[in-house]
Parts: C-alpha cells; sequence; structure tokens
C-alpha cells in the first residue's frame, strides 16, 4: 500500500446497514487503528417488513402466525409473548395444564437455540468440526420438536388461552430419552467448550462487558448474566408456570467462582442454560397436572370474545436471547389498534460498544456472536481508506478470524 | 435422486445463498442441509461464498425493497449457465407478509426462478430435492 501522506490515522469501517437477520437493521461504523478497534458507532435503521403494521389489519389469532415469522429460531417466543399480552387485556384465563405445557417448549426452543448459537461461536472462530457436532445434536432437539409440535422450525402450537396440542403419557419416554441424549452429551460439550486450548485463547478477557455497563445499557439475557447481572424474567416476574419450579439465576460465577463479562462467560451461561432446561422440562413432567389445554377451544367464540376486549397489555418473556417485550392494544375491533414488538437483539446491540472499543478486527465476529444476533449482519462491509473504498464481506472476516485462531495455536 | 440427471454428476454443484429479508427460519434449514444428518456435501454440493463461484442461486425471504438492487447484482455476477431456486412460501407468493408496503416480492418479479419450493420454512429434504432439480436443468443445458 502506497505512504499516506494525510495526517489521518484510523480507517473507518461501516457494517451493515442492512441485516436480514435481525428485526432490526443497524449498521455500525468501526474506526481502525491497524488492527485494533479504537471506537465503535451503532446507528438503529428502519424496521423492515412492516409486521407490525401488517398485523394491525388483522385479527389476533392470524397475527399469531405472523409474530411466529418474526424470527425463525425464536419461533415460540414472538407469539407466546403476543399471546399473554391478549390474554392480559382480555381477561382469559390460561388452564394450568397449558401454563406446563408452553414451559416445556420454551425450555425445548432454549435448548434448540442455545445449541445453535454454539455452532455458529464454533464456526466464527474457524472450528467447524465443533459447529457440526453441534448441529448434530441439534438435530435431536428438532425431532423432538417435530415429535411434539408437528413442525421443525415454525411450531404453529400456540392458541391464545393455551396451546393447540397435548403432551400424552405415551409421548414421555420419546422426550425422557432425548434429554437423556442431551446429558450424555452435555459433558462432551462443557469439555469443549470449557477446556479446550482454542476456545479459551480466543474467548478469555475478549469482548469485555463490564456490571455497569451491562445495567447502563440495558442488555438482556444471557448477554447480562453472563456479567454478573441477576436478570431474568422467568424469575422476576413468573410467567407460565415457572413459579413453582425450581430453578436459579444462572451467572459465570456458579461454575467459575467469579464473573469477568467476557465471551468465554457468555458460553458458561448458554451451557449451562441448556443444563437448566434439561432440569425444567423434567421437572414440568413430573409435575405436570391433568385438566384442559386450552381455555376456549371454538375459535368463533375466541374471536369473539376478543372483539369485545379493551385495553393494554404487555407480554414479557424470556427468549433464548433475552427479554421479548409485546404491547398490544384492543379497542373492541376485529384488529389490534396497535401493536409494538421489541426483539432481545435490540437491547444487545448497544453493548457491543463497550464489547468491541479495543479490540481486534478478526475479533468483531466472535464478539458480536457472543451477543447471540445472526452474522450475516457483517456482510457488507466496506473499508473506506481515504475515500478509496474496497468491501470488506463476511468470509473475509470469517478468514481472517480463522487465521487468528491459527497464528495463535502456532 | 431426481429423474434424468446421469449416474455420475459431471460436475460437483455449488451453491450461494442469499438471504434477502427472510426470518432465518429457510436459513437454519439450509445449514441443516449441510450438516451431518443430510450432509449434501457427500453428493458435491457445497455453500460458497461468492456468486462468482456459485451453478446455483438459493434465494430467501420476502425481498424487502432494500434488498431488490443486491439480489439482482448477485445474479447478474454469477456465470452462465446459472440456476435460480426459491427457497421459502414467502419468496414465492410472499406468505404472511403479502401485504406489506416494503416489500418488492415475489421474487420471478426481480429475476427468473427455475425451481420453486415452497413451505415456511421447507424441510432439508425439499431443498435438496430442489438443487438436485436445478442440476438437471443445468444438465440439461450443457447437453444441448
Amino acid at each position: 500500500m502506497k505512504a499516506k501522506t494525510t495526517s489521518k490515522t484510523t480507517y473507518q469501517i461501516p457494517i451493515g446497514p442492512i441485516h436480514p437477520a435481525l428485526k432490526e437493521p443497524v449498521m455500525f461504523e468501526f474506526e481502525i487503528d491497524g488492527e485494533k478497534i479504537v471506537d465503535v458507532d451503532v446507528t438503529l435503521g428502519q424496521v423492515h417488513r412492516t409486521i407490525e403494521w401488517t398485523g394491525m389489519r388483522r385479527n389476533p389469532i392470524q397475527i399469531l402466525y405472523l409474530a411466529e415469522r418474526i424470527c425463525g429460531i425464536c419461533s415460540y417466543c414472538h407469539p407466546m409473548a403476543f399471546a399473554l399480552a391478549v390474554e392480559r387485556v382480555a381477561g382469559i384465563e390460561v388452564p394450568e395444564r397449558a401454563d406446563y405445557l408452553r414451559v416445556i417448549h420454551a425450555e425445548l426452543e432454549r435448548i434448540c437455540s442455545h445449541i445453535l448459537w454454539a455452532g455458529v461461536a464454533a464456526h466464527e472462530i474457524g472450528f467447524d468440526s465443533v459447529l457440526f457436532f453441534t448441529w448434530q445434536i441439534r438435530e435431536k432437539a428438532l425431532d423432538l420438536t417435530e415429535y411434539l409440535t408437528g413442525n421443525r422450525v415454525t411450531k404453529a402450537i400456540t392458541m391464545i388461552g393455551g396451546v393447540r396440542r397435548d403432551i400424552t403419557k405415551d409421548m414421555y419416554p420419546m422426550i425422557h430419552e432425548t434429554m437423556n441424549y442431551f446429558k450424555d452429551n452435555f459433558e462432551k460439550l462443557r469439555h469443549i467448550y470449557l477446556d479446550d486450548k482454542t476456545f479459551k485463547m480466543r474467548s478469555q478477557g475478549c469482548g469485555i462487558l463490564t456490571k455497569e455497563d451491562a445495567l447502563k445499557l440495558c442488555a438482556c439475557g444471557p448477554t447480562t448474566r453472563a456479567s454478573g447481572v441477576k436478570k431474568d424474567v422467568r424469575l422476576d416476574q413468573p410467567y407460565f408456570a415457572f413459579g413453582d419450579l425450581d430453578f436459579d439465576y444462572v451467572t459465570p460465577d456458579v461454575l467459575t467462582g467469579e464473573v469477568n463479562g467476557d465471551v468465554y462467560d457468555r458460553i458458561i451461561v448458554r451451557l449451562l442454560e441448556v443444563k437448566q432446561s434439561i432440569d425444567l422440562i423434567e421437572q414440568c413432567l413430573d409435575k405436570i397436572p391433568a385438566g384442559d389445554i386450552v381455555s376456549e377451544p371454538k375459535i368463533p367464540k375466541l374471536l369473539a370474545t376478543l372483539k369485545k376486549a379493551k385495553g393494554e397489555g404487555i407480554g414479557r418473556m424470556e427468549a433464548p436471547r433475552g427479554e421479548v417485550f409485546h404491547y398490544v392494544k384492543l379497542t373492541e375491533q376485529e384488529a389490534p389498534y396497535s401493536w409494538k414488538v421489541r426483539a432481545p437483539t435490540y437491547n444487545n446491540i448497544l453493548p457491543w460498544i463497550p464489547m468491541l472499543r479495543g479490540e481486534q478486527i478478526a475479533d468483531i465476529p466472535i464478539v458480536a456472536a457472543s451477543t447471540d444476533p445472526c452474522m450475516s449482519c457483517t456482510n457488507r462491509v466496506a473499508v473506506v481508506d481515504n475515500g478509496k473504498k474496497y468491501a470488506l464481506n463476511k468470509e473475509e472476516l470469517h478468514r481472517m478470524s480463522v487465521e487468528k485462531t491459527r497464528r495463535l495455536m502456532a | 435422486m431426481a429423474k434424468g440427471l446421469t449416474k455420475a454428476f459431471k460436475k460437483a454443484l455449488w451453491v450461494y445463498h442469499c438471504n434477502s429479508g427472510s426470518c432465518n427460519g429457510c436459513d437454519i434449514e439450509i445449514i441443516a442441509a449441510l450438516c451431518p444428518r443430510y450432509d449434501v456435501e457427500r453428493f458435491g454440493i457445497k455453500l460458497v461464498g461468492s456468486p462468482r463461484h456459485a451453478d446455483a442461486l438459493l434465494v430467501t425471504g420476502p425481498v424487502t425493497r432494500q434488498m431488490v438492487d443486491k439480489v439482482k447484482r448477485i445474479y447478474e455476477q454469477m456465470p452462465d449457465p446459472k440456476a435460480v431456486i426459491c427457497v421459502g412460501n414467502c419468496g414465492n407468493t410472499g406468505d404472511v407478509f403479502y401485504e406489506s408496503y416494503n416489500l418488492v416480492g415475489p421474487i420471478d418479479n426481480i429475476i427468473p426462478v427455475d425451481v420453486h419450493v415452497i413451505g415456511c420454512p421447507p424441510r432439508p429434504e425439499a431443498i435438496i430435492n430442489a438443487v438436485a432439480k436445478a442440476w438437471v436443468k443445468l444438465e440439461t443445458l450443457e447437453a444441448k
């Protein structure tokens, strides 16, 4: 590269603004000095499939299936949070059995999502064999999801006032078998992620989010728990049957005795949460009472009730990535007057700023992935060097990340 | 395998995946097709990082207004002969988002589609079947 004559010593790397997988299109501007990230700026843009706008033209039951398609990975949390909000407005009582069934599905989704994330994280540091290993385990979770709900990804299990399918006694052996499979593989996963030299080198002391920053920036979900903040909607404001179940906040000090708030801690939290979810599902199977699975099985009747409902309601739920929040206002119309969705990634975008400051470009993928957004985010990156533009795409970033792992291993 | 394919494939089929505003559902099923359970790499089907290397294009998502020119550009960058596979209902018809003001799709309106895969999301088997169908198209073109 030719010698520079200007006094400018840093590069600017804009990333984004369109990230198709995120519900919030986002744009980053990295200020780069050589390999070091000096500063990061985040701009949040407009929202794009106009889901809320479309929702205001449909009735609440149609919205369930629209909400399901907000995100393919959180395809259970979104409709469920919406259902919680609508139930609150309309004063619908959910049968106790349905509450337990909802917990089982929520925790199964958490297992799927965390294992998926673990694979993506491994891929980001160039450890593809682990990606394939984790996704093989994940297929078991998808098999169980399909067995219980009829679908692999979009589950269509939610109904306002309950769930659409029961889990009968003859389904228990399959659930127990899958849970045992996870338990058998958990130790292997724990060994790979927490003891492996490569993982330790790339994740320890990398992308640190302090407790103060986590609180200040309203991070949520595993991202904030890894910084030592005890925040979990399941415990803070128990919904479904979580109030009856025995579990506690997962913070990294449970395992290591200290909280660093780095990528390694975020791995610990997610792994422990997989274990916790297995435990919660088993507790549910033990405690689940007999009864109805939905408060009003006749859909026209339910729609008529909803049409008479008036008021505002919120639904809060702990999605795998953090707190998902739905606000609904019904005004005795067929369609809601207002519907607002806030997905957890929205909160977890700003913590990227303190996490990435001072890190290297090659660390962007793993640090960004550690909050569990989807990494197609780093597509279309343009490096601006003195007005001369060249593109740095996801593959190149990935290559740089893989090279760093190799350098460290050498 | 799909009808019309020769017993031994002439070449490995490389696929480029373009997400035009999808919900991730189809995308994780595409990755699932690459992973040990389905393992398409044993047929020589592989995801590549650049459209310049690709024989077939997998498009997911309903194509939001911001993505139109990107989808077009990716299609133009691919070398001939090429096949386009539209994965998922929203790219084919708009699905639940059909009335949205920010969508330009269905993808048919933007680039020519050879294989439509229906499902929300389609199963990995359906995606693999679609890729095999695109293969037939490419081999037929080559035979001419």
